[in-house]
């Protein structure tokens, strides 16, 4: 195995009196995809958030791609363009087109010149199968193409990991299958993914490993037919019965 | 029947004489029309100061706000609190009648458009400050993630979703406050008002008054139907 792309260790977080994150280890190799499931309130989005500093972690040490993210001489927004993020609300800028949402980190961040960061922008939005849509403004969109937008402004920047934070879920049913399509293309072009998210089929044939978090700590890891077919926590048998049921 | 209407009519006519002698006097409005236009101009300029000054300085409150300084904001909050709640004339009087004690003096010019600048600011302030806080924190969050820097954020995708929202009310708070530019009247100043009003007094006649109202009808009624524009063409967000 090379050098894992994301070596998290030890990682707490504290909101006040609220112990949200007792201690997570979470290691991610290259081209692996990771998948996070647990009961609201476990703690997978703030651990998400914590691998690229959105929330600061009390304790533990994350390491992305060789950089030490909580030492404090690390420039955090170099850091950032090589991690992606996609967000449940999708997130996009509201007054800006597709295209304008995927170029405007290409040329505030890495400084391209408009043409060249068009270019890369719309060969993102084409990845994500929007070519045609770069004119459009997110309002014009449906859910799944503004995630699919989303997905696009985030690996325009190139990354070297994408995170997930629930893609789907704020989808309509009919909607959610394109956007898995792409990140199972993403998937296979050799992305590193972290995802949280409850889509079971998804998980079941992407997914190299899936991690079951409850009260801040990793209860639970293993394959996904592991997990899903002989869970050896009580926890995760009563969570995976709860969501195969909905 | 006929004739005792024409006899009632007789002193009513009269009547609509000496009013229209009073308000629309032509040879009066020939004589002070150079000054109200003078006026004109002067409250023009006067008006644009006080719309640069007070949104730039209410921007740059809202901006260095948003930077989360605690002591800082307690500082902002106090001063734009303080302006919103003195009334404009009593801002231009203390700055006009009052900095003279403490050794500096103001024109009343000067007075007005730094009063009415400070009041536009504080309530611009408020506005700008409603429009960032309004903006959603995935928005921050989204922008951050690609690795944009905080004033970055700010500069290309908060401040333009939030300036959107503060149109409609930041014109109609702008209005209110450049019409109170005819308060420098009270300090002297010869803006339309003080030049009505001393056309008035050296004419013993009140159409000077009249051509002022006209004067103001003429700045700022376009003013108000641009403003009325702006909140239909921006009222479909949200
Ligand atoms: N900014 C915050 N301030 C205070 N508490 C927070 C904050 N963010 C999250 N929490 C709390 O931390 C806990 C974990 O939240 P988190 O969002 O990580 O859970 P989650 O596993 O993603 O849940 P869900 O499945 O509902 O998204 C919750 O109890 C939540 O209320
Ligand atoms: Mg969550």
């Amino acid at each position: 195995m090379t050098r894992p792309i994301i070596e998290a260790r030890g990682v707490h977080k504290h909101f006040g009196a609220l112990h949200v994150l007792k201690g997570v280890d979470l290691v991610v190799a290259e081209r692996e995809l990771v998948f996070v499931i647990g009961p609201s309130g476990s703690g997978k989005s703030t651990l998400l958030r914590c691998l690229n500093r959105l929330e600061e972690p009390s304790a533990g040490s994350i390491v992305v791609d060789g950089i030490d993210l909580l030492d404090r001489r690390t420039d955090i927004n170099a850091a950032r363009r090589r991690i992606g993020m996609v967000f449940q609300g999708f997130n996009l800028y509201p007054h800006m087109t597709a295209l304008g949402n995927v170029t405007l980190a290409l040329r505030k961040v890495l400084g391209l010149p408009r043409a060249e960061a068009e270019a890369r922008g719309r060969a993102a939005l084409e990845r994500v199968h929007l070519a045609d849509r770069a004119d459009h403004y997110p309002g014009q969109l449906s859910g799944g193409q503004q995630q699919r937008v989303a997905i696009a402004r985030a690996i325009a920047l190139e990354p070297r990991v994408m995170l997930f934070d629930e893609p789907t879920s704020a989808l309509d049913p009919e909607l959610v299958g394109g956007v898995l399509a792409v990140m199972r293309e993403l998937r296979e072009d050799g992305m590193t993914m972290v995802v949280v998210s409850h889509e079971m089929g998804f998980a079941r044939a992407a997914a190299d490993r899936v991690l079951f978090m409850a009260d801040g700590m990793v209860v639970e890891e293993g394959t996904p037919g592991e997990i899903f077919g002989a869970p050896r926590h009580e926890r995760t048998r009563t969570f995976i019965s709860q969501i195969e049921r909905t | 029947m006929r004739e005792a209407r024409s006899a009632r009519e007789g002193p009513a006519v009269t009547a609509w004489e000496r009013f229209a002698d009073s308000f629309f006097n032509a040879r009066v409005a020939a004589e002070y029309l150079p000054k109200i236009v003078d006026g004109f101009w002067l409250t023009v300029t006067l008006a644009l100061g006080i719309v640069a000054t007070g949104l730039a300085a209410g921007l740059a409150l809202a901006l260095v706000r948003s930077l989360g300084l605690r002591p800082l904001n307690w500082l902002i909050v106090f001063v734009v609190d303080l302006f919103r709640a003195l009334p404009p004339l009593v801002v231009i009087a203390l700055l006009f009648f009052g900095l003279p004690a403490a050794g500096m003096q103001l024109s009343g010019f000067a007075s007005t458009w730094l009063a009415l600048s400070l009041v536009l600011m504080a309530f611009a302030e408020e506005i700008f400050w409603a429009g960032i806080t309004s903006v959603p924190k995935g928005q921050w969050e989204a922008a951050r993630s690609t690795g944009l820097t905080f004033l970055q954020t700010l500069r290309f995708v908060v401040l333009p979703q939030a300036v959107r929202l503060t149109i409609p009310p930041l014109t109609n708070r702008t209005i209110a406050i450049t019409k109170g530019t005819a308060l420098a009247s009270v300090v002297a100043v010869q803006e339309i008002l003080g030049a009505a009003h001393a056309g008035v007094s050296f004419s013993f006649n009140p159409t000077p008054l009249t051509l002022g109202a006209l004067a103001y009808l003429v700045l700022f009624l376009p003013v108000v139907v641009f403003g009325r524009w702006v909140e239909t063409r921006f009222a479909w967000r949200r």
